[in-house]
Order: C-alpha cells, then sequence, then structure tokens
C-alpha cells in the first residue's frame, strides 16, 4: 500500500491488465437489450421537494425500527424517528424538516401490497439539518463504525437492503481475501450507479476505504460492467487520485453479472455455494457501489441515509437519474420524467428482477434504484405459454447451473420434494430462464410457487410440532400436578393418622376419667377432647353394630343358589368336590417340575 | 393492467421460430434429394405434410386444445419432414400417410402431445412401417433411373404399379448382400470401386444428400438450434467403431467415410438424435446418449437384419433417455468440489 509515484502507477496497470486477462466466466447468463442510453446522457439532478414524505419504518433486512416520533413533532432534517430495533435492523430519518402527520400504516413498495408503519413528514419548506458533522473516524474503533453506520441508516443500496454494520464483521476463521465493489449494475434501463459513479467517485474510494480499513482484505476490487466506459474511467481517475490500491476492473456485459455470487465468481474465481449465507465465509464481502458512497457521507459528512439516486425511465419523455428524498410518493416524483399516457404501471428496479408496484402512491425507500414506467409497448404481454419442449435453453442460461426444465416439471406436478433435490432454493430467480424460453413457461413464477409452498409447509409442520410440544408439556404438568396432589393428600392423611393413633392410646390411658368429664365442664382442653372422642367411639361401635345386624338379615332374606338343593345336586357337588381335591396338587405339579 | 412478475423481458423466440429453423436447415438435403431423385420427394414431403397437420388437427379438436397455435408451432410439419425424408421417395402415398399419422396420432398425442412423447415420433413411424411392410419400405429406385415426374407420381398414387421393375436396394443393403453372398471372398475395397451404386465415399449421389444434411446441421449448430454434444458423439462413436473394424479387418468392413455418408447418419446425428423431447437434456447426458445411438446404429446396420439402424439406435436411446438424464445431472454453482 506504500506504493508512490510512478512506480505506483506502473504496477497498479500492471496488475489490472494480469487481472483483466484472469477474469473467469460464469455458466449461462443472457443479453436483454440494455436501454441504458436513455437515462445516461444527463446529470443527477435534486428532485423537488414532495407535498409530503411518507418514510416507512421497515426498509431493510432485519426488525423493523421503532418510532421514536409522535403526531405533532417538529422534526430537523436528519433527525432520527426510527430507532433500530436489534442488531440486524438500521435507523432511519426525518428526509427534510417538518411536522409528523401521521405514524400510520401506509402501502409500501412491496409485490405484497401490504401495508406497514410510515412516519408522514409534512415538509417546512426549509430543509433545515439537525446539527451535523464529519465523525471523528481516526478515534472510533470498529465497533464503534459499526453502530455508528447502524445509527445513521447505512444499508445495501443494491437491492436486498441488508444493514451495511452486520456486513462489516469479519468471519474470525476465514482470512478475508477480496473487498468487492459492485458497480456492474447489469439490469437493463438502470443508471443510478453509472452516473454516480461519473460524478462522485472521489466519495465511493472513500467509502470503499473505510470498509477496506474495517475488513482489511488482500485486494480491493471495483467491478464495473464494460457498458460504462465513462465511470470506469472516473473511478480510476478516483482511485489514482486519492493513492488507493484498488482495482477497477471492466467486467463483461452480461445479466446477471451483477448478482453478488456472479461477479464473485467473474472477479475471483470462487464460487459461493447456494446455500452459504454470508461470502464472507469463503473470505470476500461484497458492497454495492451506493452503499459505500452513502457509508462516506455518514462519516465523512455526518449525513445519514436520507436520499438516494433513482432512474426514472421506461415509457417517459424525459428519462433521467434524480437525488430523491426517501419518502417521496412514486407517482409524484414519476411525474418528473413526464410519463406517456399509455403508461399503466409503475416498476420498480430492473425488468429482469423488479415488480410492479402495487399502489403507485408508494414511497421511494432505501432499495428503490429505478422506476420503470411500464406499458404494454415497452413491455408487451408474453405470448401463450407452450408446452416444454425440453430443449434445454434455460439450463444453459441459468447461471447457478441449474435445471429449470426440471424444476418446472416437478414444481407444476407439486413434487416439492423433488424441487428440492433439484436445488430450487439455490435459484436466485434472476429470470435468465423465464427469458430465453421459446415457450414462453413463466419459469420463475413456478419456482417462488414452489418455494412459498415449500416454506408454508414449513411453517405448518413447524406450528403443528410446536403445538404437540405444547399439549405435551401441559399433560406432563397436570400429571405432575396430580401426584403433588396426591402426595400431599398422602401425606396429610399420613398426619391425622398418627395423631389419631397417639389420641387414640391417650384416650386408652384414661378411659374412665372420659365419663366423669362429663359432668364437669370446667375441666382442662385435653380431657375434654379426649371425652369427646370416647362419646365417638361409643357412637361409632353402635353403628358398627346396627350394620352387622342389618347385614345378617339381608343374608337370611337372600336366597343362595346352594340352598333348597336336591339329593341328586347335592351328590353332584360332592363329586365335583371329591375331583377338585385330586386334581389340584396335579395341577400345581408341572410347574413345580419346571422350576426344578 | 394484468398482474405480472418478473422477468417482465422475454427473448424474442418461440417453438415455432425453432422448428421453421430446423425445416430451413433440411433445405441443403432436400435440395440434393431432388437433383438426385427427382422431384418426387417434394410430393412426398407434401403428403406427409397434409396428413401429419390432419391428425394433428383431429386430435387437437379431440382434446379441445387451441387449434391455430398448436398447429402453426411447427412440430408436425418437422416429424412430417423427417418421414417424408427417411422412406423410400417412390413409396406408395399411403405408406406415408400412415406413418405420419402413426406418428402424430400415436406417438404424439397419445402420450400428451407436443413435449410428451417418449419416443422421436418419425422414428416410430419409420420402425413401425419397415416391421408391417419391410418390402415396401426397402425399396429405394435405382441409380440413373430416370423417371418424370408424371411418372414419379402414377408410382407413389399407385397407377403404375410397376415398382419392382424400377427399383432396388439402398447402398448399405447392397454392400451388405454382396458380403454376404461372397461368404468371405469379396473384398469391399472392390465391391466400392466397382459397383455402380457405389460412388466416390458411399452410394452414389446419396453421399451428396447425406453431405447436405451435414451442412444444415452445422447451421443449425452456428444457430445454436442444437448444442455439438449429440452430433459429435453420435458421428465420433459410429467413426470409432467403424475405424477400427475397418482397421481390424478391411477386406470385410467399409471405412469410416462410407458409413459416415451412408444411410441415416447425417440426417440422424443433427436432426433426430438432438429431438430435445425424446432425447437426453444434460450436457452429459447428451454426449451418452449420441455415442449410445451412434454405436447402436452401426451395430444393427452392419450385424442386423434391417437395411438401416438410425431409426431402431434412436428409439432404444429414447427408451433410455430419462435414466440417462437422472444420472448425469451436472453439479451446480458452488457445489462442484464437494460430493453429492
Amino acid at each position: 500500500m506504500a506504493l508512490s509515484g510512478n512506480c505506483d502507477q506502473g504496477n497498479r496497470n500492471e496488475r489490472e491488465r494480469l487481472m483483466l486477462k484472469n477474469l473467469f466466466k460464469f455458466h449461462g447468463g443472457v443479453k436483454p437489450p440494455t436501454n441504458k442510453t436513455q437515462s445516461n446522457t444527463q446529470p443527477i439532478l435534486a428532485a423537488p421537494m414532495p407535498s409530503r414524505l411518507v418514510v416507512p419504518l421497515h426498509q431493510s433486512i432485519g426488525g423493523t425500527p421503532r418510532p421514536v416520533v409522535e403526531v405533532g413533532d417538529k422534526v430537523l432534517k436528519g433527525q432520527l424517528i426510527g430507532q433500530a430495533d436489534g442488531w440486524i435492523s438500521a435507523a432511519v430519518h426525518a428526509p427534510t424538516s417538518g411536522t409528523v402527520a401521521e405514524v400510520a400504516m401506509h402501502v409500501r413498495p412491496h409485490p405484497s401490497g401490504l401495508d406497514s408503519l410510515c412516519v408522514v413528514i409534512n415538509p417546512d419548506g426549509k430543509d433545515e439539518w439537525i446539527a451535523h458533522g464529519p465523525a471523528d473516524y481516526a478515534a472510533m474503533s470498529p465497533a464503534d463504525i459499526c453502530s455508528y453506520l447502524q445509527q445513521y441508516g447505512v444499508v445495501g443500496l443494491g437491492g436486498a437492503g441488508f444493514p451495511t454494520h452486520g456486513k462489516l464483521t469479519l468471519t474470525p476463521s476465514v482470512a478475508m481475501e477480496d473487498l468487492i465493489i459492485n458497480a456492474a449494475e447489469c439490469e437493463p434501463f438502470i443508471t443510478c450507479d453509472d452516473l454516480l459513479m461519473r460524478e462522485r467517485a472521489e466519495e465511493i474510494v472513500r467509502g470503499t476505504a473505510i470498509f477496506r480499513d474495517m475488513l482489511k482484505p488482500q485486494r480491493v476490487i471495483i467491478g464495473v460492467e464494460d457498458n460504462k466506459p465513462e465511470a470506469i474511467a472516473a473511478m480510476q481517475a478516483a482511485v489514482k487520485q486519492l493513492a488507493e490500491p484498488f482495482s477497477v476492473i471492466a467486467v463483461p456485459a452480461l445479466y446477471p453479472a451483477g448478482g453478488a455470487k456472479q461477479l464473485i465468481r467473474v472477479l475471483t474465481g470462487k464460487e459461493v455455494p447456494g446455500a452459504m449465507r454470508s461470502t464472507a465465509d469463503m473470505g470476500v464481502q461484497v458492497f454495492n457501489v451506493g452503499t459505500a458512497y452513502a457509508a462516506w457521507r455518514a462519516i465523512g459528512h455526518g449525513e445519514p441515509l436520507i436520499s438516494r439516486i433513482v432512474t426514472l425511465t421506461g415509457n417517459v419523455h424525459a428519462p433521467r437519474n434524480y437525488e430523491v428524498l426517501i419518502g417521496t410518493p412514486m407517482d409524484e416524483l414519476l411525474k418528473l420524467a413526464a410519463p406517456h399516457p399509455d403508461t399503466d404501471g409503475i416498476l420498480m428496479g430492473g425488468p429482469m428482477m423488479g415488480f410492479i408496484v402495487p399502489n403507485r402512491q408508494a414511497p421511494v425507500i432505501k432499495t428503490t434504484n429505478c422506476l420503470i414506467a411500464h406499458s404494454p409497448r415497452f413491455f408487451p404481454p408474453a405470448p401463450p405459454e407452450m408446452p416444454c419442449i425440453r430443449c434445454g435453453a434455460c439450463a444453459r442460461a441459468c447461471p447457478h447451473e441449474l435445471q429449470p426444465y426440471e424444476l418446472y416439471w416437478f414444481a407444476r406436478a407439486k413434487n416439492f420434494g423433488k424441487t428440492q433435490e433439484y436445488h430450487i432454493f439455490d435459484c436466485i430467480e434472476c429470470g435468465c430462464c423465464s427469458y430465453v424460453c421459446p415457450s414462453h413457461i413463466p419459469l420463475v413464477q413456478y419456482f417462488r410457487f414452489a418455494k412459498s409452498e415449500i416454506w408454508a409447509r414449513e411453517r405448518e409442520k413447524n406450528a403443528a410440532e410446536s403445538a404437540k410440544d405444547r399439549f405435551e408439556f401441559k399433560q406432563l404438568r397436570e400429571e405432575r400436578e396430580k401426584a403433588d396432589k396426591a402426595e400431599k393428600l398422602a401425606k396429610a392423611a399420613a398426619a391425622q393418622a398418627a395423631k389419631k393413633a397417639a389420641e387414640a392410646a391417650a384416650a386408652a390411658a384414661a378411659p374412665v376419667e372420659g365419663a366423669e368429664a362429663l359432668v364437669e365442664p370446667a375441666n382442662p382442653a385435653p380431657s375434654q377432647t379426649s371425652t369427646v372422642d370416647a362419646e365417638k367411639e361409643a357412637k361409632k361401635a353402635t353403628i358398627l353394630a346396627a350394620m352387622e345386624r342389618a347385614k345378617a338379615q339381608r343374608e337370611a332374606a337372600q336366597i343362595k343358589n346352594t340352598d333348597n338343593l336336591n339329593a341328586q345336586q347335592q351328590r353332584d357337588i360332592a363329586e365335583i368336590e371329591a375331583r377338585r381335591e385330586v386334581i389340584q396338587p396335579t395341577a400345581a405339579a408341572p410347574a413345580n417340575e419346571n422350576q426344578a | 393492467m394484468s398482474f405480472t412478475t418478473s422477468p417482465h423481458l422475454i427473448k424474442d423466440t418461440s417453438v415455432s421460430q425453432v422448428m421453421i429453423q430446423v425445416c430451413i436447415a433440411l433445405m441443403p438435403g432436400i435440395l440434393a434429394y431432388i437433383w438426385l431423385i427427382g422431384p418426387a420427394i417434394i410430393v412426398q414431403l407434401f403428403i406427409a405434410t397434409a396428413s401429419a397437420l390432419l391428425a394433428e388437427a383431429l386430435m387437437l379438436r379431440l382434446q379441445g386444445k387451441p387449434l391455430s397455435l398448436f398447429l402453426s408451432d411447427g412440430s408436425a410439419i418437422v416429424t412430417a419432414w423427417l418421414i417424408a425424408l427417411t422412406f423410400p421417395p417412390l413409396a406408395p402415398w399411403w405408406l406415408v400417410c400412415t406413418g405420419a399419422i402413426f406418428a402424430i396420432v400415436i406417438a404424439k398425442h397419445l402420450y400428451g402431445g407436443l413435449g410428451q412423447n417418449p419416443f422421436n415420433p418419425a422414428m416410430v413411424a419409420f420402425a413401425v412401417c419397415i416391421v408391417s411392410f419391410p418390402a415396401l419400405m426397402s425399396q429405394w429406385p435405382s441409380i440413373g433411373l430416370k423417371l418424370t415426374l408424371v411418372e414419379q407420381i402414377n408410382i407413389i398414387l399407385g397407377f403404375s404399379p410397376s415398382i419392382d421393375a424400377l427399383s432396388g436396394a439402398t447402398p448399405l443393403d447392397a454392400l451388405k448382400t454382396a458380403l454376404k453372398l461372397g461368404e468371405g471372398n469379396v473384398d469391399v475395397g472392390h465391391l466400392l470401386a466397382n459397383q455402380d451404386i457405389f460412388g466416390n465415399f458411399a452410394g452414389r449421389g446419396w453421399e451428396w444428400v447425406a453431405a447436405g444434411y451435414l451442412l444444415g446441421g452445422l447451421w443449425m449448430l452456428q444457430r445454436k438450434i442444437i448444442t455439438w454434444h449429440v452430433p459429435t458423439a453420435f458421428i465420433g462413436a459410429i467413426s470409432l467403431i467403424s475405424g477400427a473394424l475397418w482397421l481390424y479387418n478391411p477386406m470385410q468392413f467399409a471405412d469410416p467415410l462410407f458409413h459416415l455418408l451412408s444411410g441415416g447418419t447425417t440426417i440422424g446425428a443433427f436432426f433426430i438424435a438432438t429431438d430435445p423431447v425424446s432425447g437426453c437434456t444434460t450436457p452429459r447426458g447428451k454426449l451418452i446418449f449420441g455415442a449410445g445411438a451412434g454405436l447402436l446404429a452401426y451395430i444393427i446396420r452392419v450385424f442386423g437384419g434391417y437395411p438401416d439402424g438410425v431409426a431402431f439406435a434412436i428409439l432404444l436411446m429414447n427408451l433410455s433417455a430419462p435414466v440417462i438424464d437422472l444420472l448425469s445431472q451436472p453439479k451446480i454453482f458452488g457445489m462442484k468440489d464437494k460430493k453429492a
């Protein structure tokens, strides 16, 4: 890292040349029309202040931040409005100054169309910042930086929105080899990363340096698809200017080269298995280029993540990139690009993996990289689905080397066990298979169906198992309680019996006194008790005698089947009895023999 | 708008585009065929196509499937053409008609239609007809026999039933018969050089038809309609076994080039064994499938009782394709160095 001057430049060029040569390939991939030139010719423009901002609290993977403001509160730009809940969660801030109008459920930009808790802010138009300034970076420990980034709401801006600080902790047993900045931007139409690199390359490199300081990797590689020459040049210039030993590498434009695992493969040759949760376990960590920028804005300027670059494109007059406040309603934002009248929806993200927002009033969130005005002209509806002819085009296109036609077959047959055997959970839903299918089968939809069915079944199974556990525990508890109760009763009974025995002994020792005691009420307590006992005993005896008499009477009244027998019957009985006398010893004998 | 999920883009491709390209790829072979035999083959192509489409329409109607969508997918036309091109060119009209109808009705639709048939329909038709009508299926027009279109049509339609006088065996059959009759005293090289039925490399004229299919096949490879695996394995296997036996005894066994340009080798390797529906789909599976079909085709044509073995070889491999696919699943991304 201590290289300088010409030597530095020479080494870097040499290294880059070598690295370019050593790029790896991933299997499959497709080349849909990129449609990027419409929106990447004009510089980024700050979007005007919207009439109101709807800031969802849940914008990233992990716990939903807890609101810390109430209706009517005045907030300043950058003020905390949602406190991170748990480690994998990131704070949410007011994008501008104004008044909290609501803390209520509003639609969020998600395919489900479900509502989530949002803080609605009416801007006061002053856009007044909370007191802020650069962090004392040099004095901060890695743990400080992690919690700082969490408090400043920095999350992955590439799509999934994983809290950035969660990726900055090292796996203890694995050496960090490669830090990769993902600037591939392989999805058609999207150009927000392209423009960000062209205009703010230096800050991206500074953000990357923070990640480098945290993870201490052997190499830092910034991977950009080769269809963005201006961005590559800007990044290379910035790297050179800041004298950082980062490699800016042009990777061949091939969708989905910007998938984290595909980019890792292209740049390092490593294949991270689908089941592996964290790429850090393979000594690689990947951050989106926008995330690096946001991290620098947080640390270098003290600005929390309250805005991002969004590409507005598709069926519009004026496609362009805008810097947009988080919480800006999409329909209001899209008007800036003047959508054509036949626009029938808003597509968030790219056309390969994005989704139609169920409600156009949904707000821009931290992971909204692109809004595409949808129209049948741009995205003609798919022709009717034909049967699969097993041509294998999907398998040739699949970057994870799955056999989509087999998965399709099993998913269609609801043979979910087989779909798992054929690795359905390695499917990243990139859409390459659906894209190339000559039978126009919406393969990805079948796979989503299979996955959600499997998840639903797992949930049901888990629910049933915990219900069973609860039931068994309840039974166990009831039995234990019963046993405890019986034990207590037995103890009590034993104590009672012991007491009685003692009293009976005492009563036996003074039987006469008891009788006298009846006429002497002034006698002390013990003798009184024994008098009462004696009285009870007498009563009991009377009762017993009466019962004996009743029993004798009953027996006398009842006719037994052995009474009133005639002579013949009596003889038979006598004979049988005689036989029994003979048989009984004989029957017992074999058992004795066996024992002997 | 209707609810759609990603991806929102689809490539401009379709089943019918694939099938049309297969038909285009057959053109060089068909042109060579016309040059060799005369326009009779066009009549046969027409008869086969019409019968196949009618049978297809009937079956679609019976199943209540949309007629226009499935009739225009082109799959029935490809099947029909393969039947017309593998049957004897002067076969009576009803033979081709029977083959086409059997292929579409029994081999395709009774198994569930497009994409569901376990066996290649054209090859099922060929096997059924050669077993049921062995004489008719073995009568190929003699080389040098010049007939006008009218005469050919009369033969096909059965108006001039003098086919016996006009026809002979295929080059493969001729070689086999000559070797059998010669009982070890005949030399393959001598036969090939001196009999009129043999040309420069294989059967006179037929070698150019085979070369035409080869050309079309290479074009399909370039267009990525097919992959290299099946043709390479198929041709490789035939070359290897024929080469080995030829080196072992050149008196008894013909050279590899003869086998490559004889019978159905090239049309089988590029157009029939590559049928994705009835063949293997994994890369390794395709190699096994192609090699197995090539090997079986050679064994049947040289040691078996039929003039050519390609149809039976492919049907036998169709039979084993599901198991081969099951056992040749490729390792997925990130799992290659793991035993699974």
